[in-house]
């Protein structure tokens, strides 16, 4: 099982950035890679078991259902229903964690998966530095101050 | 219930803080309000179950226990056993994650407990602010500066003959560099310098460079420096660890007054006390390693702490450890008027055994008596052999405390009981040379030569030690006579006396 971890610090509440990013569908206000994305079914995108259905700008399509989310840990966790991306069993969380010392944020974002084992390290890079890491820094840069 | 978190972003990898922070024994290296930390029942600080038992530095005492502690996740919780506030059914973790982008470490400290309504945001802001907070920040200090890491253990090097060498730091401290004026001198101060080896003539009130401390190291202004026998060895050029020219000593009390990068243990203005080489105590102030520095409780007075701690740790290395004293046996302890000769008569006699002393003058028998001794034997009145004879019925010593070396050797032997054991920790009277151990086959004899040293070499091994002889003299076990005050400028006049057998108890140097 290939696994990814990115983690970093925002210089803001951890309330703020989770009101950022706690709706489901709402990953195309923050990041710089995603065109457009709803719901399916038409449910709200903070009921448990609701799809994400997302294209991205460079063409992919993706579908996520939401397996969790708590307002109390401000964390969500999903899983890919559907992809391009040749991967199974993939389940990510983003947490976020507030640092009381500066009252900043830390944001952790992991995810596991299977898939064949020569696609394994271009896949953890590629989760790890394209999706995880730019959003996150898109995040940084939003509350930059 | 009251839930607490407290947290922290510190600038180094996850695996160099975890492997300083999961030590549940090492929060007195670096929480400043933890004075002295120890786990009780010899278990090791990473068991599930231990139980740290430690002093703040307002005097005030806690016990916590281990509870669940994870590599794996880098985390460990615990809860309070017994504490003078009343935080029930507290529990806290600490945790780390690492933060990737940038290869830092977050540090999460939480908590939850049941304070009583009444104190509740009272006791909730003490422990939030007086305890995670300023933690946190320690720690962000430590890594701030850190990185160039503190040596955690300094080499032990095994002196030729066998005798007293603490272990010496990678970079001996060189006076010649420092009194050549250095550019990073904080400033002069007095020193006793020694030239050449020789009698206790040879030692000069000087002024000498006090270096600013480097990575690791602290200047200490001291208040009162430990005579011990080692430093007359130096200073004769009989134990080599001093270079020339050199500043004899090993032993002080006094007050941090700057600390060098990487050092979180200490503060400025912290009270403190060592015992451990290099050599250089004899001066008002130095600068020397932090490792082996410890923090003084406020309880303590500096002038019995620099009599005590050296001889302190010693003679509890000796009776609790290398031979644990039991009640009802016959202890035969040689310079018992001595320093740590009348520790060691206290700690066996309040184990419950039978203490003779052996001494040189009748002042010092009554010292020794005083100190809990049964009988006395005094050098030259008395037939050592027959006193012990008779105070044992016949049987001998089960255990002989030796500080002296080739002169009792034989006699220390003689007046052992049948499985009787002879600790030779000294050489004050010549060096044991080569001995044909065969005699000891006689009484199924054992024999040790402990060097207390290996036993306070590292922070590890010196906190639980020194925390057990101050709580001894807390609770009276351990009463250590006033020291002999001289000021710096006799440390000649000090040796003489110490090697001619003059001194009763401890004698210190005040600068």
């Amino acid at each position: 099982m290939a696994k990814v971890f990115i983690s970093t610090v925002i210089d803001a509440p951890a309330g703020r950035v989770w009101s950022v990013v706690r709706d489901f569908n709402g990953m195309g206000g923050w990041t710089s890679f995603v065109s457009e994305s709803r719901i399916e079914q038409n449910e709200p995108s903070d009921k448990i078991g609701c799809i994400r259905n997302f294209t991205l700008k460079e063409g992919g399509k993706i579908r996520e259902r939401l397996l969790a989310l708590s307002d109390y840990d401000l964390s969500f966790t999903y899983e890919i229903v559907e992809s391009g991306m040749g991967v199974e069993n993939y389940v990510a969380t983003l947490k976020l964690s507030p640092i009381t010392d500066g009252d900043r944020c830390f944001a952790e974002w992991t995810a596991e998966f299977d898939c064949s084992p020569e696609r394994e390290a271009e896949l953890v890079n590629h989760v790890g530095k394209n999706v995880f890491l730019a959003a996150l820094t898109s995040l940084k840069v939003r509350f930059g101050r | 219930m009251v839930k607490l978190l407290r947290s922290t972003v510190v600038d180094a990898p996850i695996n160099d803080v975890w492997r300083f922070l999961r030590d549940f024994n090492g929060h007195d290296r670096w929480h400043p309000a933890v004075d002295v930390s120890t786990i009780e029942d010899g278990e090791t600080s990473d068991t599930v179950g231990a139980i740290r038992a430690f002093r703040l530095t307002d005097g005030s005492g806690l016990r916590e226990q281990l509870i669940a502690l994870s590599d794996r996740d880098f985390s460990l919780t615990y809860s309070i056993v017994e504490a003078p506030l009343p935080l029930d059914d507290y529990v806290a973790t600490m945790s780390l994650k690492p933060v990737t982008d940038g290869d830092r470490t977050c540090i999460f400290w939480t908590s939850q407990f049941h304070p009583p309504a009444a104190s509740a945001e009272r006791l909730t802001r003490m422990v939030a602010t007086d305890i995670y907070e300023v933690g946190l920040k320690a720690l962000q200090r430590h890594f701030a500066r850190g990185r160039a890491a503190v040596p955690l253990a300094t080499p032990t090097i095994m002196a030729r003959d066998g005798g007293f060498r603490p272990a010496l730091p990678a970079t001996p401290v060189r006076l010649a560099a420092a009194r050549a004026g250095e550019a990073n001198a904080a400033g002069e101060t007095d020193a006793i310098v020694v030239e050449t080896y020789g009698a206790p003539g040879v030692m000069r009130l000087e002024r000498v460079a006090v270096p600013r401390p480097g990575p690791g190291a602290v200047r200490i202004r001291h208040e009162a420096i430990g005579v011990n026998m080692i430093d007359a060895h130096c200073r004769a050029g009989l134990a080599q660890m001093m270079p020339l020219p050199g500043v004899p000593g090993m032993e002080a009390a006094g007050v941090v007054v700057e600390t060098g990068p990487g050092v979180a243990h200490l503060a400025a203005g912290d009270r403190v006390v060592y015992a451990c080489a290099p050599t250089g105590a004899y001066a008002a102030e130095r600068t020397m390693p932090a490792e082996l520095v410890v923090r003084l409780p406020r309880d303590m007075d500096a002038q019995m702490a620099a009599g005590v701690f050296l001889k302190g740790l010693m003679a509890t290395v000796l009776a609790l450890e290398v031979r644990p004293l039991r009640s009802g046996e016959n202890v035969l302890i040689h310079s018992a008027a001595g320093g740590v000769g009348l520790l060691l008569c206290q700690l066996a006699h309040a184990a419950g055994a039978t203490v003779i002393a052996a001494v040189s003058t009748p002042g010092k028998a009554e010292a020794a008596l005083e100190a809990g001794a049964s009988a006395v034997s005094i050098h030259g009145r008395d037939d050592l052999q027959t006193i012990v004879m008779g105070v044992t019925r016949g049987r001998g010593a089960d255990a002989v405390f030796d500080p002296i070396g080739a002169a009792t050797y034989e006699i220390s032997l003689a007046a052992l009981a049948v499985t009787g054991h002879l600790v030779s920790f000294g050489q004050a009277g010549g060096r044991l040379g080569q001995r044909d151990l065969s005699g000891l086959a006689a009484k199924s004899g054992t024999l040790s030569r402990p060097n207390v040293a290996h036993f306070t070499d590292t922070r590890e091994r010196l906190l639980p030690r020194a925390g057990r002889l101050f709580d001894l003299i807390r609770s009276g076990e351990l009463v250590p006579l006033p020291p002999a005050r001289l000021p710096l400028g006799e440390a000649a006049e000090a040796h003489r006396r110490l090697e001619a057998r003059e001194t009763t108890g401890a004698t210190i140097l005040l600068p």
